[in-house]
Parts: C-alpha cells; sequence; structure tokens
C-alpha cells in the first residue's frame, strides 16, 4: 500500500493553480494559432494554386478545331513556391476529353456542381492534396465550350507554413507564460512571506507560552485567524490562573481555620467534660461552620470565573436576579428576622451576562450587608444611562476606610478579621463585574451605604 | 487532337515493345544480396565506380542494367503502376522523366549529410538526386577550325553562319529532338533560357544543318571532320570519346549544366543498399571517379572560363513536367520540324 502523499503546501497549490491556468491558456492559444496559420497558409496557396490554373486556362489556344494548351512555365514557377510538393494539372476538353496533363492514368475531376473557380481536396497518389478547378468557355468559330483546367498540389507546404505561423506566434506566447509563471511564484512567496513568519514562529514558541501573538502588521484575513487564536489562548491562559489561584486560595483560607479547628478539638479532648471543653465544643462547631461557608464561597468564585469564561452570555434582567435572591430566602438563615426590601421599577433592565454569575455575585452582595450592614436592607435593580444596576443597601455607615482600601482582592484575611469575612464574597462580586465588562460601585447615600454592581446595559431587545 | 491522339497511340506502342529492352547488363560482385541497377550510363563510363563500390560492399551481387532513357522510364511507370517488383535504384539522364516518377508518387524518401548537402537545383523532395555534373558544349573540329573561327558563345555562332554560310553548310550537327531524349531536353531547356533559340534553329536550317540522333555519331562525325560544329553535345560523351581532334566550348552567354538524376523506387527491396549506393555517389571519392570518367565537369576549370552566372543547371523540379507535357511537346517539335523544314529543305 502507497504511503500517503503528504498534504501540499499553499504555495504549491497555488503555483499549481497557476500553471494550470497557464496550460489551459496555451493549449487554447496554440489552438488558435493553428487554425489562424492553417487559414492564412490555404489562402497563401490556394492563390498560387488559382494563379496557376488561370495561367493554364490562358495558355489554351484552339489550332485547327482542336484546343491545345502551350503550357507556361511560369505556372509551375508559381507552383514551385512549395517546392517540395508534388504537382497535378490536366486540362479537358467538352465531355471530359483529355487535352493534357501530367498523368493521363491518373485523373482527378471536381467534384459535381459550381461552375468557375472552386476548391477541394482530393488524393493525389495516395497523398492529400488541394485542388482548384477553372473553367474558360471558347465561343470560336471552329471550336465552342468549356476547357476544364485542374491544378493541384500536395500540402507539405502548407503544413510547413501552418507550423512556422504557429510557432512564430507562440514563442512570444511561450515566453509570457514562463514570466507569468515566475511573477506569479514571486507574488506567491512574497503574499505568504507571513504566514511563513507565523509558522515559524509558532514552531518556535515554548507550548507554555501563552502570550498573544503580535498581529500588527499582518494581513486581515490572517489576523482574523490570530486573533481568534489569541482570544483562545487568552481564555486558556485565564482558566489556568484561575485554577492556579482557586489552588493558592484554598491553601492559603483553610490553613488558619483548620488549625484553629485541631486547636479546639484537642482543647476538647484536653479537658473532657469541663466548662472550658464545652466552649471548646461550642467554638469547634461556629468554626466548622465558618469553615463550610468558606468552602462554599471558594467553590462559588470558581464556578462564577469559570462559568464568566465559558457561559454564554445571554439576555437577563437584572430585576429577576434580584426576585429570585430574594425568593432563595438565605437571608433568613444568615440574619433572621431581618427587614428586608425589594425595591425594582415596572421596566426591565436587561444585560447581556450569565444569570448563574449575577446570582452569586448577588448573593454574596446581599450577603455581606445582613453580615457587616446595619438593617433594614434593601435590594434592588434600576437602570440608568447606559448602566444597569444590582445594588444591595444597608442604612449603615458601612466598612471603615481601611477595610473599603482593601475590598475586592482575594486576600484581605487579615489576622484581625473574621472568617466570615466580606473578601471572598467582594472578591466574587469584582470578578463578576470584570467579566461582564462592569465595575463595582461602593457609596454612601443619604438612606445608608450601597453596594452596586454595574454593567452596561444591553440594548431594547437585543 | 486527332495528331495528339496518333502520339499517344504510337507511344503506347512503342512502350510495351521497349518495355523489356536493356540494351546490356553487367554483374559487380558476388554477394548474397542482389542489387539491380538500372542505368541510362554507358557501363564502360561508369565501371570504376561500380567496381569500387562492389568492393566497399561484399555482401551485394549488383547487377547493372544498361537501358534507354525512353525504356526505362517506360519500365519504371510500369512498375510503379503495376507494382511489380522494380529496381532498387535508377539512374537516369533523362531527368524530366524522373521528375515525372517522383511527382507520381514512385520514389522512395532518403535522408543523410551528404545528400542534404546538395543544392536545391539538385534534389527535390529528397526522392530525386543529381550526382553527376556534365555541361551542354559545342564541339568542333580542331584541325579544320582556326582559334580565331571557333565560337565562344550562341551569339558568335549565330555570327559565323551569318558571315560564312558556305563554309558550314551541311557540316552543322545537333540532335534530332524527335529522336533523341536528351536533344529534346536541352532544346527545351534552349527555348526557356533566351531567345537566341529560334535565331539559331533558323541559322541551323539556312545552312542545312544535319539534325542526327546519337552522340557517338555527332563526336564521331566532329573527329572525321564531316562536321565542323555540333552543337548541345553532352560533355561528357565527348570526354569519353578520347578523340584529339575534338574541342569543346562552354558557351559563354550560358552553359546548361545536367545531372544525372538517382531514385530509389518506393517498391525497392534494397532500399540501405540503394541508399548507401547513393551516399557513396555523392562522396567525394565517388566524385572523383565520375571526374575522371567525364560524368563530373568542374566548370571553372574548364578550358573557357566560364562565368559563374552562365551556368544554367537543369533543376529537378516539378517545372520539368512541362517538358514532359504531349502538348508541349508537340508544339516544339511542330516548331523544330516547321523552322527545319522550311529554312533547310533537303
Amino acid at each position: 500500500m502507497a504511503e500517503p502523499r503528504p498534504p501540499l503546501t499553499l504555495a504549491a497549490r497555488v503555483l499549481g493553480a497557476v500553471l494550470l491556468i497557464l496550460l489551459l491558456g496555451g493549449v487554447l492559444v496554440s489552438g488558435s494559432a493553428w487554425l489562424n496559420g492553417q487559414q492564412a497558409a490555404r489562402q497563401a496557396y490556394d492563390r498560387i494554386l488559382l494563379g496557376a490554373a488561370n495561367d493554364i486556362a490562358e495558355s489554351v489556344r484552339i489550332q485547327a478545331g482542336t484546343p491545345i494548351a502551350d503550357l507556361p512555365v511560369s505556372a509551375f514557377q508559381l507552383l514551385a513556391q512549395a517546392p517540395e510538393d508534388r504537382i497535378y494539372y490536366a486540362v479537358h476538353g467538352p465531355g471530359q476529353v483529355f487535352i493534357t496533363g501530367v498523368d493521363p492514368q491518373t485523373e482527378i475531376h471536381a467534384p459535381e456542381g459550381g461552375g468557375g473557380a472552386g476548391y477541394f481536396e482530393a488524393l493525389l497518389n495516395d497523398e492529400p492534396a488541394r485542388f482548384v478547378r477553372v473553367t474558360r468557355r471558347f465561343a470560336e468559330r471552329d471550336f465552342s465550350g468549356p476547357v476544364e483546367v485542374v491544378v493541384g498540389q500536395t500540402l507539405r507546404a502548407r503544413r510547413a507554413m501552418t507550423a512556422d505561423l504557429m510557432l512564430d506566434a507562440l514563442w512570444p506566447m511561450a515566453a509570457a507564460g514562463l514570466v507569468l509563471l515566475v511573477m506569479a511564484w514571486v507574488v506567491i512567496r512574497t503574499a505568504l512571506r507571513p504566514l511563513d513568519a507565523i509558522t515559524a514562529d509558532l514552531a518556535r514558541r515554548d507550548p507554555y507560552d501563552l502570550t498573544p501573538i503580535a498581529t500588527g502588521r499582518l494581513p486581515r484575513e490572517l489576523q482574523v485567524v490570530l486573533g481568534a487564536m489569541n482570544r483562545f489562548m487568552g481564555r486558556l491562559d485565564g482558566q489556568v490562573e484561575a485554577m492556579r489561584n482557586l489552588i493558592s486560595d484554598t491553601a492559603h483560607q483553610l490553613r488558619t481555620p483548620v488549625a484553629a479547628i485541631r486547636v479546639q478539638a484537642e482543647t476538647a479532648i484536653a479537658e473532657p467534660g469541663g466548662d472550658a471543653s464545652r466552649r471548646a465544643l461550642d467554638r469547634l462547631l461556629a468554626r466548622t461552620r465558618s469553615l463550610g461557608t468558606l468552602l462554599d464561597q471558594l467553590l462559588s468564585r470558581a464556578l462564577v470565573v469559570h462559568r464568566t469564561d465559558s457561559a454564554p452570555r445571554l439576555p437577563v434582567d437584572l430585576r429577576e436576579v434580584a426576585l429570585e435572591i430574594m425568593e432563595r430566602d438565605d437571608h433568613a438563615l444568615l440574619a433572621p428576622g431581618t427587614d428586608l426590601r425589594l425595591e425594582i421599577g415596572e421596566d426591565p433592565v436587561m444585560v447581556r451576562a450569565d444569570a448563574f454569575s449575577l446570582g452569586e455575585a448577588a448573593g454574596n452582595l446581599l450577603g455581606n450587608a445582613l453580615r457587616h450592614g446595619t438593617p433594614p436592607v434593601a435590594i434592588g435593580a434600576e437602570r440608568r444611562g447606559g448602566d444597569a444596576i444590582l445594588w444591595v443597601r444597608d442604612a449603615g455607615p458601612g466598612p471603615v476606610p481601611a477595610v473599603m482600601a482593601q475590598l475586592g482582592s482575594r486576600f484581605n484575611r487579615s489576622a484581625g478579621t473574621q472568617e466570615n469575612s466580606t473578601g471572598i464574597g467582594l472578591s466574587i462580586v469584582a470578578s463578576v463585574a470584570a467579566a461582564f465588562r462592569g465595575r463595582v460601585e461602593m457609596t454612601q447615600e443619604e438612606e445608608g451605604f450601597r453596594a452596586a454592581l454595574v454593567l452596561p446595559a444591553a440594548q431594547e431587545g437585543a | 487532337m486527332m495528331r495528339i491522339r496518333h502520339l499517344l497511340l504510337i507511344l503506347a506502342t512503342l512502350l510495351p515493345a521497349a518495355a523489356a529492352a536493356q540494351e546490356a547488363t553487367h554483374r559487380y560482385g558476388s554477394g548474397p544480396v542482389p542489387f539491380l541497377l538500372r542505368s541510362t550510363t554507358d557501363n564502360s563510363i561508369i565501371q570504376p565506380v561500380m567496381e569500387r563500390f562492389a568492393e566497399r560492399h561484399p555482401q551485394l551481387a549488383i547487377t547493372y542494367e544498361q537501358w534507354g532513357s525512353n525504356a526505362l522510364f517506360a519500365q519504371s511507370r510500369a512498375d510503379c503502376r503495376v507494382g511489380s517488383p522494380p529496381a532498387d535504384a535508377v539512374l537516369s539522364s533523362a531527368v524530366q522523366q524522373m521528375v515525372w516518377l517522383v511527382n507520381a508518387a514512385c520514389a522512395h524518401p532518403h535522408r543523410s549529410p551528404a545528400a542534404l548537402a546538395l543544392p536545391p537545383s539538385r534534389r527535390w523532395r529528397n526522392e530525386l538526386w543529381g550526382v553527376t555534373t556534365e555541361p551542354a558544349v559545342i564541339v568542333y573540329n580542331k584541325q579544320m577550325l582556326d582559334g580565331a573561327d571557333v565560337p565562344r558563345s550562341r551569339f558568335a555562332l549565330l555570327d559565323a553562319l551569318r558571315a560564312k554560310p558556305g563554309l558550314y553548310r551541311g557540316r552543322i550537327a545537333t540532335y534530332d529532338i524527335a529522336a533523341s531524349g536528351l536533344g529534346y531536353l536541352f532544346a527545351y531547356s534552349d527555348s526557356l533560357e533566351a531567345t537566341t533559340f529560334g535565331a539559331l534553329l533558323e541559322g541551323f536550317a539556312r545552312v542545312d544543318a544535319v539534325a542526327t540522333c546519337c552522340s557517338a555519331e555527332i563526336i564521331a562525325g566532329v573527329a572525321e571532320g564531316r562536321f565542323l560544329i555540333a552543337y548541345n553535345v553532352l560533355g561528357s560523351y565527348v570526354a569519353n570519346a578520347s578523340a584529339p581532334e575534338v574541342g569543346t566550348i562552354l558557351p559563354e552567354d550560358y552553359t546548361l549544366v545536367l545531372s544525372r538524376a538517382y531514385m530509389i523506387p518506393a517498391e525497392a527491396r534494397q532500399k540501405a543498399a540503394a541508399a548507401d549506393l547513393l551516399d557513396f555517389l555523392l562522396s567525394p571519392e565517388a566524385q572523383e571517379l565520375l571526374a575522371e570518367a567525364g560524368l563530373v565537369t568542374e566548370i571553372a576549370a574548364a578550358d573557357s572560363g566560364l562565368a559563374p552566372s552562365a551556368r544554367r543547371s537543369i533543376p529537378l523540379a516539378p517545372s520539368l513536367l512541362v517538358a514532359l507535357d504531349p502538348n508541349r511537346r508537340a508544339l516544339l517539335l511542330k516548331f523544330w520540324s516547321d523552322t527545319f523544314g522550311s529554312g533547310g529543305g533537303p
């Protein structure tokens, strides 16, 4: 079995196509040149033939009531323009009576019909030849009637002339074809040079290097391809980064609570039955509960980061997100009895985003307000100019400025803060905002402190 | 019309009778491969060339048949038409007949450097080649004609005929063109070449010139002194007649040059050997032998310095077909006999 051929290079394909076109053109031009040459040769030699036949017809005279041809050498010198060709001539009187001719035994007669000068083709001693018939009419006292002259010649000179004319026409064409081919090659090489550069760049590239490829001076088609590739690599880079963050966050966030749980557990074991043991068990319970929340948040953040990268952007009404949060009743667990209000308008507040991620962000905002804020807490969605806003407001003064400055970063768990801090929650909000080209806004208003996720509003109906 | 019919009838009755009429047969070599050459050339003249060729090709058993030109033509034409085995090669001085045969597709083409080196006038379609160079000359008797009286051109001959009709009466000889194919060919070529032809015929008629058939007879007549001058004699015959009394003149106005034509019949059995013979005949060695035999005349070296422009080869070309045309032949013969008949009168 033959080994499959390696696929052709782009340059080879284009060059092959150009070659094919040139060859087809060459065949067409050759055909046309051959036809032209044949016609020219036919016309030229037909005139010679006719001239010779007329010469011979002119030489016929009537002598004593009999036509006699005083064969002119000039006619044969005319025919000798085709020096290599065999000749036929015959002169016939009325009723095909032989007057003179090259060979009385070789009779070639014109096809029936049509008087006067007529060309025809026939075999002359088994070689194709062309003939002309000229009829001269006599009306003398002692002779009247037509005298028919047939002159013919084989086709060597015609063929040679056809070939000459064709070659004359084809040489420049062949040269032009060659020049075109060289030019096509140069053009193809030039056009494909950027592709070669990219190929070389990709071949050289470290497999872990996910930085974008420069698309600066590339042709537009390639920019599209490279742009897509760069976007893909960017996303891959983001995923890798997110995974790395998740691992490092998890390690960072879990180490302290797990150590604390171990200490509490050891305390409880060391003093069984005592009051201290009882306190330690209480703390152990609180610690594990808080650890569960932390784990939830870490996973939720990882999920959000993943989804913002991969989930399709769909039209989402922010009012629905707020409503869903209200109805989820998580807040009843966090802060039972807190007054929670929903403030939404009549009109939809549309964005293009992932509903799940938005829900997580809103949940975290609300969670923060319930945990750290002052009731009553309100959640709402509104549209302001080109912005669609999902916000949570409490009646308190908001966090202290030192905490404000750190908000949103992943590692804001200083020694002094509690495990169930705002840290990871707000970083989720920040990630969602960044993923959907929005921002997080923290403002102190008359009614209290408001934390808002501001996203670009989707066009109506879009 | 009736006259032409008659002519054809006579030809038709004569040709079959002449068909088996080779004059002599000679053999060269005794190899296993038979090779038949038909020629109009006297065997005695061409013998050294054929012997040398037979030496070079010992595998051949060469049969050299010597024919009269008309009989040879009839035989070759019949072979070509009927398809009976022809000769392996034909060499004839009646070049118009050879042109006719080639024109009738009776010849086999051959290409070789030697053949292609021939000038166009001595080659046609690579099927017919002129292998010799033989001028048509004026011969005279050296003893009886003063150096000053020797005509160097046709004009001089015409003037001499006018000036001294008494001297030349009955003592000018030329071919009878009705009887001699070669004479006819020369007369035909003369009639194309110049207007002197008509004047010359009239001049000949006035002095009762003798039109006779054969080269040998004419040359012998000049040698014996029966004729003072003979017009249009093939130079090679003079060279071979070994008659010291006979002088030769290449006419300065123009000299016709004949090349015997060589042809390989289309159905020849030994085409390769025939091609070898052609190449041999054209080789310098054979040309030298032919020159010794008088069949190749280096015209520039002849006793009369002849300008190159005066050299008129009879070209191997289809225009020679005119020479064979029955009407044309009839007209020329009529002109000939009218002139001779009216002027001279027996």
